[in-house]
């Protein structure tokens, strides 16, 4: 097997750019997963959901689907506190969050899914920007704007979202609440109102995550499922409730399939990137950076 | 006496009676179809046909004095479901007939329940499924011919032969799923045939984001012909990786689904010049397909109104006329009497919207028909384009070619 330089370059430019992509899907199921413990096995639906409402304001509007996402963003957030206020309502004051819980996102995950198949039926969408069909070259080494817009955008979003929660008192609240909510109780802090915030701050970043997906690749209302696998790794990856560990995960992921994409055959890149989490979680079962 | 007299017409007006409600029992006919998933764009659009079609049959009266209703359910896309559907069809619903939903994928799941309940079975482009099954009421109207194995790949092979020099290697890729393995199997074959070296030969899961590393492992074998066999997403994932990454090689293309319908022809838009790939007709040799314009006139405005393919060239005339072919052979039969059904699709032509069809001995099309293409001159993402002759040439079969291919792939981008 030879390893010439311009593909080697070129494996590692795809890999990173895949990955960025994959932490923007995954840091939301990282905060409520790894966070909150709120098994949200519908999170792929929103950022269907997201790539649809990036779509259909880009076609009317003509306005790219990016920036759609961000200015709608608070849309998504109100979406998530509603459906925690209802998720916390039936089930998890009840204490019936574990099973019902997860059949309750697993409802949600149906119903959007069906929901958007009614209004924009079974087609394939893919949105065109300006940039979607140009390639800067360095050299031997390409960058394709497709893939490089949403990497920036998703290594902005998870930094940013990592600065807010460890810089501000309102994430630190947060980081309080995934480490021990009966303290943040005595303390005279209400845990859920806290728990609501960071799950609707999770559904705001599918709500972005989604309008990358669809500038990537093109969209159908069903998609979604593909990722479910794919957002839960990253995140066990990283380490639970770590976003730095996120990033690092979904790096690691998106190199280790571009490698064995352009080396080995693509159809091992998953049993290679599966087969990293499995030694990863041997070696290390909370994660590469969890703690 | 008189008595037996009463016993006797009340014994006959029952019997009458029964048998007038089974004239009104409807004949069902029953099917799975992908509504959701990734060929739901598809098979939505083969269920409109396939409902335009029961409409004009009870317009005219039904089949057998009996109106016909279609029993379907979404199989998601997904082989797993194919199985209950059709079980629940048969015991459950107690249809008359069954057809297949749309697609290899979910037919080959559906074969040994055939078998098992000895049904004469109607399929939708599905790529030489019975190779391995060898069942003789298996019936499947794409039109690759009687060797589809061979047949569905010949087009694309026999055309890069014509290139000047002849081409030495061929690279293969497709996805890990049932339809690209059965083409990249026929691909192998007709490498062998055509003395190519194979230089890469490799399958990609079909949830794939990210194809460039792909399209760059293929690059770096340099070969002359290119032949990918994929579903709609990972083709439109494929033409723009092979776009961006600049692809250098003489002929790219083959076994492209997705292409075919106006999502993807409007959304590649000019990413698709100079690719070959496989349709199943074209404007430019509407002549050669006069029957079609019947199945568009009733086509096209609903598939609008329903928000399915609005071009309906490639798999909707064939869903109308696979029901076609079973409405002829219950017309001619006289009843729903499987075996007799599967002697008479044996053995006789079908005057169809697609024309005229015959069955091979393995229920496949005695004559291959389906077109290998190359687009050029595609503007733009409008699909108006599309529906006017001057974006596509027709390179095989010899019958229906409008003109020779254009190579290499990268200097015919336009």
């Amino acid at each position: 097997m030879e390893f010439p330089t311009a593909l080697v370059l070129n494996a590692i430019v795809a890999g990173l750019l895949l990955g960025g992509f994959y932490a923007a899907v995954s840091v939301g199921v990282s905060i409520s997963f790894g966070m909150l413990d709120v098994v949200n096995i519908a999170h792929p639906a929103f950022i269907i959901l997201g790539s649809y409402v990036a779509y259909i304001v880009n076609e009317r509007m003509g306005v790219d689907p990016i920036v759609v996402s961000i200015v709608l963003s608070p849309l998504f957030f109100a979406l998530g506190m509603l459906i925690y206020r209802i998720y916390y309502l039936c089930f998890e004051k009840r204490g019936q969050e574990s099973l019902r819980g997860l059949a309750f996102f697993f409802g949600i995950l149906f119903i959007t899914e069906v929901v958007l198949l009614l209004v924009f039926g079974v087609d394939y969408r893919l949105v065109e920007t300006a940039y979607s069909s140009t390639t800067l070259h360095f050299g031997t080494v390409d960058f394709p704007l497709r893939l490089i817009v949403p990497f920036v955008v998703a290594l902005t979003m998870v930094v940013g979202v990592q600065l807010y929660l460890s810089r501000t008192f309102f994430g630190r609240a947060v980081l309080a609440v995934a480490q021990d909510q009966l303290a943040l109780r005595l303390m005279g802090v209400n845990p859920i109102r806290i728990k609501e915030f960071a799950f609707a701050l999770s559904i705001a970043t599918a709500g972005v995550a989604g309008a990358l997906l669809i500038v990537i690749q093109p969209v159908q209302p069903a998609i979604g499922r593909e990722y479910i696998g794919l957002v839960f790794a990253v995140c066990v990856l990283g380490g639970m409730g770590s976003i730095w560990g996120t990033l690092l995960g979904a790096l690691i992921l998106g190199l280790a399939e571009s490698f064995t994409s352009t080396f080995f055959g693509p159809s091992w890149a998953p049993a290679v990137s599966f087969g990293i989490l499995l030694a990863a979680l041997a070696f290390k079962p909370s994660g590469l950076l969890g703690r | 006496m008189k008595k037996l007299r009463v016993w006797f017409f009340a014994g006959l007006t029952m019997s009458v009676l029964a048998m007038s409600a089974q004239a009104q029992q409807p004949l069902k006919i029953g099917f799975g179809m992908s509504l959701t998933g990734p060929l739901a764009g598809n098979g939505k659009a083969a269920l409109i046909s396939m409902q335009i079609w029961a409409e004009d049959v009870n317009a005219r009266g039904g089949l057998l004095g009996r109106k016909v209703e279609l029993v379907y359910y979404d199989d998601q896309t997904n082989p797993s479901t194919v199985p209950s559907i059709y079980n629940k069809l048969l015991d459950v619903d107690k249809v008359d007939l069954v057809v297949s939903g749309y697609g290899t994928n979910v037919i080959a799941p559906a074969m040994p329940i055939m078998m098992q309940r000895n049904m004469t079975f109607m399929a939708l482009f599905g790529l030489n499924v019975n190779s391995k099954f060898n069942y003789d009421r298996y019936f499947q109207i794409m039109p690759a011919g009687p060797d589809p194995a061979i047949g569905w790949t010949q087009g694309f092979f026999d055309v890069a032969m014509t290139l000047n020099p002849k081409p030495q290697t061929v690279a293969l890729v497709g996805a890990d799923a049932e339809y690209p393995a059965l083409a990249l199997e026929g691909a192998r074959a007709q490498a062998k045939r055509t003395g190519l070296k194979v230089v890469y030969d490799k399958s990609y899961p079909p949830n794939t984001v990210d194809f460039s590393p792909i399209v760059r492992a293929i690059q770096a074998t340099n070969p002359d012909v290119v032949f990918l066999a994929s579903y709609p997403p990972d083709s439109a994932g494929m033409v723009r990786a092979v776009n961006e990454v600049g692809l250098k090689t003489r002929m790219f293309g083959g076994g492209l689904v997705g292409t075919q319908f106006a999502a993807l022809k409007t959304q590649l838009g000019p990413l698709l010049n100079g690719m070959v790939n496989y349709e199943a007709y074209a404007p430019e040799v509407s002549a050669k397909f006069p029957f079609l314009e019947q199945f568009l006139a009733k086509y096209q405005g609903r598939a609008v109104k329903e928000g399915v393919d609005p071009l309906g060239f490639y798999l909707p005339p064939y869903a109308y006329a696979m029901m076609q072919v079973l409405e002829q052979a219950i017309k001619a039969t006289g009843g729903l009497d499987q075996a007799k059904l599967a002697d008479y699709m044996h053995t006789y032509e079908f005057d169809t919207f697609v024309g005229k069809v015959r069955f091979a001995k393995n229920g496949e099309w005695s004559i291959p028909r389906m077109l290998t293409v190359q687009y050029h001159g595609v503007s733009g993402n409008d699909l108006e384009q599309w529906m006017k002759p001057g974006h596509v040439t027709v390179l095989a079969p010899s019958d229906y070619k409008t003109g020779a291919v254009l190579a290499p792939y990268q200097d015919n981008k336009k």
